[in-house]
């Protein structure tokens, strides 16, 4: 079969100005025609090196020989036996430093869209018509989930395939955790994330939402009264960092988790329909420069800020953010400054102000390899700003270890587990 | 889905509840909280528990309607639900054990302190409710406060009932010695002006003092940080490292700031929920 040497077929994307209005899906996926186009491009190499970034060792060459042969039921039993949330994964993994990284197409074409094709044989799988039988578990121990977000429904789906009874427990009232309350749905919409949780549930999955383990709930009556033989935490870090500055507490400084689930939980968007309120002005200030600040500085642009800013103290070669957010952010109108570090939030009458800060220059690498940002000397300025939205990262959330004497953790929060990076016995 | 098996009108915007929640019930301890929703799309708020029933799988919170959210709780009738409960959130109180124990009580803040000074007067403790409100048809649990607790003083703001006056005046009293003398311990819950007044009495009498901080909260579990107040200096999360602090060193004003961060937009919600209800 010839191989088509060409540049990886673009995402067709909503136009910027009308994107950035509303919370809707910003990518509008291949049609077929583009996917048999882009997996032709690619190259059946004898060793598909594209598995080994892939941290669920999906068989990438195989879905995309079956979408290449059109055999769109093959590419997805194919992707779906690897991937329970390929739906997800393929609009929110970082493909580009994973198994897009590793394509042998890369440094020459650009990488095969691998993510944009799993995206399409996931878009296909839901527009299928749907075997509402709910798969009895066949096996009699119960296997109880903590937490709802991606790899508690993962854990979720592998066990229920093998024949458990499975129970999800969700803090919240709707199940997802991050995917649901901190990716926006123009990222993600909730439609993709209730879909996969259906197919969870046709899986015989149960979800229980609204019960804390280690507060509804203590964990030790998992094991003992309600009779589950294992438990999977999965509780996230769902924890969030602030940096300490004078002024963190103003109103109008939101950690980004709030001000996401604000928007994507809670709704804010749609206030007064829906009741939680979210005080975005013209100027909005994000800290940092992961995907959750591109989330959130995007977010702050859909609900009407005139000028939302990524203020981040490394350059732009450091930013975390996955490449198509920082470019769709970028097309969309954020204002990015790099190498600044916020020193303080100024305030009025209990309202942010501003933003103070320094600009930084890269110094010699750091204990995480990245150049080290070091302050210049009187450089301190202030941006007038309404808003300070803190994305600086987050911890392991302690509720369940503080409720758990027996359950061992790490100085940063991290469960303790054995070798296998599994099981922590009690 | 949690079932309302039964409701008391305590004053015109008061409401006690009784719900069938056996989970919440069984793990609760006095002085911690539920999260609850009423409808889709409805804001997320905490309620102090009241009370707790083990046996029967009952808990007993109290609604006062200022808002939209709680507005649309108060209209919930018997054999109705609630939509969300989630619970119980944060931490019970360590009160020291011996010497007298005081707690004040400022509108449905009464409420709150119910359970409380149960398990404080069954753990032998000598305890004192010192309960405020405008007039005598608001003061709300005032029985059931009596029966627990060894005294029980009620102050009104118009004198209809009790002492006139307010409740840090009859405390101040009780610090000079009159009633049942001066506390050891005192535990504040209700309006915020109120917890600052009492923590400003308590301060220059040297007695130890906690208040039960409701700062705004989403999740309840510390994932969001919007409950943070500062104590001692310190940033805490008032869901999970709460609600119970060291009233000398809670940053009232900043509490009481961020409290009306949004004074606006629950107007705007309550004058959007009036639209709706009128035209359904």
């Amino acid at each position: 079969m010839p191989v088509k040497r060409t540049d990886k077929t673009p995402m067709p994307v909503r136009e910027p100005e009308m994107r950035a209005r509303d919370f809707d899906e910003v990518n509008e996926g291949y049609c077929f025609s583009h996917a048999m186009f882009e997996a032709e491009r690619c190259l059946r190499c004898q060793d598909p090196v594209c598995i080994d970034g892939c941290p669920v060792r999906v068989p990438i060459a195989d879905f995309m020989h079956a979408i290449a042969a059109g055999n769109m039921p093959k590419a997805s039993e194919i992707l779906r036996t690897a991937n329970p949330l390929a739906a997800i994964c393929g609009r929110v993994c970082p493909q580009e430093s994973q198994c897009e990284l590793k394509c042998h197409m890369t440094k020459r074409f650009g990488p095969v869209a691998i993510g944009h094709l799993e995206r399409f044989v996931s878009d296909w799988e839901m527009e299928q018509p749907v075997n509402e039988e709910v798969l009895e578990p066949w096996r009699d121990e119960k296997i109880a989930i903590v937490g709802s977000g991606p790899s508690g429904l993962v854990c979720a789906g592998e066990l229920a395939r093998m024949g458990y009874h499975v129970t999800v427990y969700e803090a919240l009232h709707a199940p997802g955790g991050v995917l649901r309350y901190g990716i926006p749905e123009f990222r993600l919409p909730n439609n993709i994330l209730d879909w996969e949780i259906d197919s969870l549930r046709r899986l015989g999955v149960e979800f229980i939402n609204n019960v804390i383990i280690g507060k509804t709930i203590q964990l030790e009556a998992l094991f003992g009264e309600m009779g589950y033989s294992a438990v999977f935490i999965g509780t996230g870090a769902g924890l969030p960092k602030f940096m300490g500055i004078p002024g963190e507490s103003l109103n109008g400084v939101y950690s980004a988790n709030e001000f996401l689930t604000r928007i994507n939980l809670m709704q804010a968007f749609e206030f007064p329909r829906a009741e939680t309120p979210l005080k975005v002005g013209k100027r909005v200030a994000v800290i940092g420069s992961g995907n959750t600040a591109m989330d959130a500085v995007r977010s702050a642009l859909r609900l009407g800020a005139e000028h939302a800013m990524v203020v981040y103290r490394r350059s732009e070669n450091e930013m975390t953010a996955r490449i198509e957010e920082y470019e769709h952010a970028i097309e969309e109108g954020v204002e990015f400054h790099w190498l600044t570090n916020p020193i303080e939030v100024l305030g009025e009458d209990g309202w942010v102000t501003g933003l103070k800060c320094m600009r930084m220059e890269l110094g010699e690498p750091d204990e995480s390899g990245r150049a080290r940002p070091v302050p210049i000397e009187g450089s301190e300025f202030v941006f007038p700003v309404d808003n300070v939205v803190l994305s600086i990262g987050t911890r392991p959330n302690p509720l369940l270890s503080k409720a758990t004497p027996g359950l061992k953790t790490h100085s940063w929060g991290g469960l303790l587990v054995d070798e296998r990076q599994v099981e922590q016995q009690q | 889905m949690v079932k309302i098996v039964e409701k008391r009108q305590l004053t015109p915007i008061t409401k006690l509840y009784r719900v069938e929640a056996p989970l919440i019930a069984k793990a609760a301890s006095a002085g911690q909280f539920v999260i609850v929703r009423v409808r889709e799309g409805g804001e997320r708020i905490p309620l102090t528990i009241t009370d707790y029933d083990r046996e029967k799988g009952l808990l007993t919170i109290v609604v006062q309607e200022v808002g939209a959210t709680t507005r649309r709780l108060g209209r919930l009738e018997e054999g109705e639900e609630i939509l969300d409960m989630v619970g119980p959130l944060g931490e019970a109180p360590e009160i020291p054990a011996g010497g007298h124990i005081v707690g004040v009580g400022g509108g449905y803040g009464s409420a709150a302190l119910l359970c409380l000074m149960r398990e404080l007067k069954d753990r032998g403790e000598k305890t004192t409710i010192i309960m405020g409100a405008r007039e005598k048809d608001l003061l709300i649990l005032s029985d059931e406060l009596g029966e627990i607790c060894d005294n029980v003083e009620i102050c009104t703001d118009d004198g209809s009932a009790g002492f006139k006056g307010f409740v840090t005046e009859r405390l101040q009293e009780l610090i000079d010695g009159a009633g049942p003398g001066r506390p050891d311990y005192v535990i504040a819950i209700g309006p915020m002006p109120m917890m600052r007044a009492v923590e400003k009495t308590t301060r220059a009498a040297g007695i130890a003092n906690t208040a039960s901080l409701d700062p705004l909260m989403i999740d309840g579990t510390g994932m969001c940080g919007g409950c943070r107040v500062t104590i001692g200096g310190e940033v805490k999360f008032a869901c999970v490292d709460g609600p119970f602090f060291d009233a000398h060193e809670v940053d009232f004003d900043e509490a009481v700031s961020r409290s009306k961060m949004y004074v606006k937009e629950e107007q705007q919600a309550a004058a959007c929920q009036r639209t709706t209800a009128g035209a359904s």
